[in-house]
């Protein structure tokens, strides 16, 4: 009796063991996430820090479909080829950071503001939390 | 069948370490504040832009609060007001919107799968979802919320920009019960 009544003890001991792990890796990027893609296709490699683009600051101030359908930002981490010369020429973000829309190209640094060694991607949301990356 | 001391303490040791793991689970999820951007692990702590960039905390601190993604429910940050961001930036840009809902019944156990066109069309455009993730027809797209939770169909914005998937209340809010038979059904 003992022995068999052992079993499911054990294993919702093992069950809980597994939740508090999942829950603890979990942990490690809960507080907010801000969904922020870092572009870092070939700033690091020319001697600049990768860029850091902020959804949430700019939802405030544009709806989605600004940039994602009436200026064509498609809507995958990677999938819009952003060079410098581009952006001077006024695309991509250089479509407002021209000194109308926002302050212009010329404050480097506001936009390459990460980390160095951060890859290109989108930092929280489903990419770090979520069974979908187990 | 009689249950002996070790069974009864087996049973309320598993009790305890489930209540346990629930209580933390939500004291994590729920605990989180606006992390400042010197300890987000993505902007560089030792580059000119810290202390020049806005701190999320002091944009976001403002507007309603969720408990989970951004910490803001931003359905009603836009309806209530809170905040107005521009719909386009050319004039001649058309502004298209939509206001139907469809029910989504392929859900098991769970309440059905209410998605409505009016809180997504205020942010998005159609061209956004149609025809590229959903068919403009009700039923036409096949999902599943194993392919949802590896980043397709809602799970392309829902975890990463908009609320997470770990609110799963919010997209199965309609018991089978109460089904009533004002939306497109699939
Ligand atoms: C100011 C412009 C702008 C606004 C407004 C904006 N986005 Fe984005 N979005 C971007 C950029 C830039 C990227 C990254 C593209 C890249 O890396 O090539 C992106 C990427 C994404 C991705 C891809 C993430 C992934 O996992 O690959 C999603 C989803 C997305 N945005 C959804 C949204 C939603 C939903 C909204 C509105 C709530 C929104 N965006 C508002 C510019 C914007
Ligand atoms: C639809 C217009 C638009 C596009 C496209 C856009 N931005 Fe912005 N961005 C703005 C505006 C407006 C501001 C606020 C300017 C101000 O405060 O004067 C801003 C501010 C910022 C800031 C500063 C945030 C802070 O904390 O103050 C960063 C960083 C930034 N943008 C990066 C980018 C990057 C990188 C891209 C391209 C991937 C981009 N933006 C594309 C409109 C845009
Ligand atoms: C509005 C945001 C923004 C500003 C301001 C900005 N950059 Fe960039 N820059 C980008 C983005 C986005 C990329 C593409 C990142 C990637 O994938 O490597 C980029 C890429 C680069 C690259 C990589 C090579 C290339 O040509 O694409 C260099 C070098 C660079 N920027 C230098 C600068 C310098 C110098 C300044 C200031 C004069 C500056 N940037 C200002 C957003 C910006
Ligand atoms: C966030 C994504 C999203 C956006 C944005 C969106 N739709 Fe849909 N739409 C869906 C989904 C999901 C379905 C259901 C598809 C299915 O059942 O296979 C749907 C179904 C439809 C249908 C068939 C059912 C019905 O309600 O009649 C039409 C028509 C439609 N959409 C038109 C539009 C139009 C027009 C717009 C822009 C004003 C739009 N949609 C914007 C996701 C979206
Ligand atoms: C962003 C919206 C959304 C969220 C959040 C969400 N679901 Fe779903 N779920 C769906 C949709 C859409 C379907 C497919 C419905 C259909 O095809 O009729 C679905 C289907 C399901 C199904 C049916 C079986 C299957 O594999 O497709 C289960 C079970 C399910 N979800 C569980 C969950 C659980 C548990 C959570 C919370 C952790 C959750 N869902 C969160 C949208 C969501
Ligand atoms: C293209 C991006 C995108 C896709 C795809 C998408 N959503 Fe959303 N959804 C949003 C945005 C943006 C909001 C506004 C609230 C937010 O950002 O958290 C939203 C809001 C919602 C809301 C209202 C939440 C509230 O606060 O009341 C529901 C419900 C919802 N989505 C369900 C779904 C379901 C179900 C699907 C898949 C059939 C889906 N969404 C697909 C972007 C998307």
């Amino acid at each position: 009796m003992p022995r068999v009544s052992a079993r499911p003890a054990r294993r919702g001991r093992w069950s809980a063991f597994v939740a508090l792990v999942l829950v603890a890796v979990m942990a490690d990027d809960l507080g907010a996430e801000y969904a922020d893609v870092v572009l870092n296709k070939r700033a690091e490699r020319e001697g600049m820090r990768p860029v850091v683009f902020p959804h949430w600051f700019h939802r405030i101030r544009f709806r989605c479909k600004v940039c994602h359908s009436e200026l064509g930002f498609e809507m995958r981490a990677g999938a819009n080829d952003v060079t410098m010369d581009e952006i001077t020429q006024g695309k991509f973000c250089g479509m407002c950071h021209n000194d109308e829309i926002a302050w212009g190209v010329d404050n480097c640094d506001l936009c390459h503001s990460g980390r160095p060694g951060l890859r290109s991607g989108i930092y929280g949301g489903h990419q770090t939390l979520g069974p979908g990356r187990w | 069948m009689t249950y002996g001391a070790c069974d009864v303490l087996n049973i309320s040791v598993r009790r305890i370490l489930l209540t346990l793991t629930l209580t933390l689970c939500t004291a994590w999820t729920h605990a989180g504040e606006w992390k400042s951007l010197l300890e987000d692990g993505i902007h560089d702590p030792a580059g000119p832009a810290i202390g020049i960039l806005q701190q999320p905390a002091e944009a976001l601190g403002i507007l309603p609060p969720d408990v989970t993604g951004n910490k803001v429910r931003w359905r009603k940050a836009l309806e209530d007001g809170y905040i107005n961001p521009r719909a386009s930036l050319a004039p001649d840009t058309r502004i298209r919107q939509l206001d139907t809902n469809i029910l989504m019944r392929n859900t098991g156990d769970l309440p059905y799968v209410l998605f409505p066109h009016k809180p997504h069309t205020e942010w998005l455009d159609c061209s956004n979802c149609h025809e590229r993730i959903f068919k403009s027809k009700t039923g036409a797209t096949p999902m599943t919320m194993l392919a949802i939770l590896n980043g397709q169909y809602c799970g392309q914005c829902h975890g990463a920009v908009a609320f997470p998937l770990t609110e799963c209340g919010r997209c199965h809010s309609v018991p089978a019960t109460e089904a009533g038979n004002a939306a497109s059904v699939r």
